[in-house]
């Protein structure tokens, strides 16, 4: 880090001690303001409905109310089906992004491809598969391939090649030169190298990247048939359209259920492969 | 003497099960899901209509799109000023090193809660609760960032060194300056990392539950896509992506002036030598890795 400004005295020796310089002080200053003003801009144009915040402890008591006597019956007719649609659309979407990302990312790694201009348009690639939303790709594909789970998997893994690919990129470009030196000097070919050069370094990172992808995938797929997109929100917007709040109630349960056995899954899977 | 030919770095046979498996369930999972040929040749005409349809954007309402974009702004600051205040104190109770577990345990189950649920589904309930708008929005997004923060907040007071908490103590001071002064300096900088990450992924999230009511722009790309308005969508998307990197950025200076301490100084020095045509050796990890 920079030296600590000190304010000299006549004897040389430094008598009062200040941690930051005056440009890093300012710059941080700076940014609080920002905040503060971000804050406040955003507060005062904001439209909130007071009346609507008043009776809210009596809407969520009311909704509370209706979803009360859970219709558990209703899980084998009507949640079960597109709850396994759900995990179906979220594993098919992972494997599918990893296919894609995994190119993509070793594009984006500097040290294996030694092009900078490839290297930003992976990069691109990456950052804009990212910055669209989940729902967003939902949305496109279900303009192209019409509603269903086609959609839906197309746009989990489109979404997820952005997270897939940086990570995979990032884990290349930390890998340690000696195994890849020793290998290139062998005479061996690209693949090789990447083979038995980098494949075994990067092992470790890259199946904790799946298994983490594949836990958030859970989640996201349960919101894609709010959009049309298959799965168990399909399931979850027809209830709610028929205000059934207490087949809602069901629906909510096995979402919730669902990502803690995926949560429980990753846990134990790491600690077996890493 | 017969050459049998081994290769040296065969795969092995557990390797090539696993990789039969994951075939063996993509086929009958895509088979589950209906998925086929046809489907997907149809798919890719009607990809190149919507392309056709989507180039050149236009903004057709461009009150709409400015509206929407600002209140989706304020969703995200708020939620993750809101977020941040909450979590705080959660987390803080959450750390099994300083607090008793009767204190810890209630924590951490408010946190697994609000992570468990997605924004969207949190959004549904909040539309409900408090009606739509951005409000339902702000609380969604904060309830995220409630479980985001406060798990990681207490992770880092739990990686926390005790010696300083005990010198703090050992100075007779009260709880909350072994908090104020023992406590908060060492995981100052992670919380700057993890708070400005949820700005980041609430700007990204208030773009979307809209889709289900709860303000922002995503309602005003909802009702563009059920009006096949594929121009404005893909003007509203250009403007999302241009957002969310003008974040991305804001982000990544945060940290720089926060982690790695850059200032106006050093900003200043590194002009000053571009213009020489010294040439700015990389000054901190921030800015080397972009």
């Amino acid at each position: 880090m920079t030296a600590p400004a000190t304010t000299m005295s006549g004897s040389g020796y430094p008598r009062v001690w200040q941690r930051y310089t005056m440009g890093q002080r300012l710059l941080r200053f700076a940014l609080y303001l920002v905040v503060v003003a971000a804050i406040v801009q955003a507060l005062r144009s904001v439209e909130i409905i007071p009346e609507f915040l008043y009776d809210a402890p009596e809407q969520m008591a009311d909704l509370l109310g209706r979803m009360w006597p859970i219709d558990w019956s209703f899980y084998f007719e009507g949640v079960h089906g597109p709850l396994m649609e759900t995990l179906h659309i979220a594993t098919l979407g992972t494997i599918l992004s990893v296919l894609l990302a995994v190119p993509v990312g070793l594009l984006a790694a500097n040290n294996l491809t030694p092009s900078r201009v490839v290297n930003q348009l992976a990069r691109l690639i990456l950052v804009s598969s990212r910055s669209v939303n989940s729902l967003v790709w939902a949305l496109l594909f279900i303009a192209i391939f019409g509603p269903g789970p086609l959609a839906g998997t197309l746009a989990i893994a489109f979404r997820s090649i952005g997270f897939v690919g940086k990570l995979v990129g990032e884990a290349v470009e930390e890998a340690q030169r000696g195994s890849v030196e020793a290998l290139t000097a062998t005479g061996a070919s690209k693949g090789a190298v990447l083979w038995y050069g980098y494949w075994p370094q990067i092992r470790p990172a890259f199946w904790s990247i799946v298994l983490l992808r594949w836990d958030i995938n859970v989640r996201e797929s349960a919101v894609l048939g709010l959009v049309g997109a298959g799965g168990i929100g399909m399931a979850l917007d027809t209830a709610m359209n028929l205000f059934q709040w207490d087949r809602v109630a069901v629906v909510l349960a096995a979402i919730f259920a669902v990502v803690v056995v995926a949560e429980i899954v990753i846990t134990q899977a790491r600690k077996r492969i890493l | 003497m017969a050459a049998v030919k081994r290769r040296p770095f065969a795969l092995s046979w557990q390797a090539k099960l696993i990789t039969v498996l994951v075939v063996i369930y993509a086929l009958y999972a895509a088979g589950q899901l209906d998925f086929s040929l046809e489907r997907f040749h149809a798919g890719l005409g009607h990809a190149a209509t919507l392309l056709a349809r989507m180039f050149p954007p236009r903004i057709q309402q461009p009150d709409t799109l400015w509206q929407g974009l600002a209140e989706s702004l304020e969703i995200a600051v708020l939620a993750s000023v809101l977020g941040i205040l909450v979590a705080l104190p959660i987390g803080l109770l959450g750390a099994r090193n300083l607090m008793p577990s009767w204190a810890s345990w209630p924590a951490r189950a408010i946190v697994a809660l609000c992570r468990s649920l997605h924004p969207v589904i949190v959004a549904i309930l909040f539309v409900k609760a408090v009606g739509f708008g951005a409000l339902a929005g702000i609380l969604a997004l904060a309830v995220a960032s409630v479980g985001f923060i406060g798990k990681l907040f207490t992770e880092s007071i739990e990686e926390i060194s005790l010696k300083q908490v005990e010198a703090v103590r050992a100075t007779g001071a009260s709880f909350a300056n072994v908090i104020l002064f023992g406590v908060l300096p060492q995981v100052f900088a992670r919380f700057i990392g993890f708070a400005t990450y949820q700005f980041d992924s609430n700007l990204r999230n208030s773009t979307m539950v809209g889709i289900v009511g709860a303000g922002g722009i995503g309602g005003t790309l909802f009702s563009a896509f059920q009006r096949f308005d594929y121009d404005f969508v893909a003007a509203i998307l250009i403007t999302l992506i241009a957002i969310i990197m003008l974040g991305e950025l804001l982000a990544r200076f945060v940290r720089a002036v926060f982690l790695d301490n850059l200032g106006f100084d050093t900003i200043l020095q590194r002009r000053f030598d571009a213009a020489r045509g010294l040439g700015s050796k990389p000054l901190t990890r921030a800015e080397a890795d972009e």
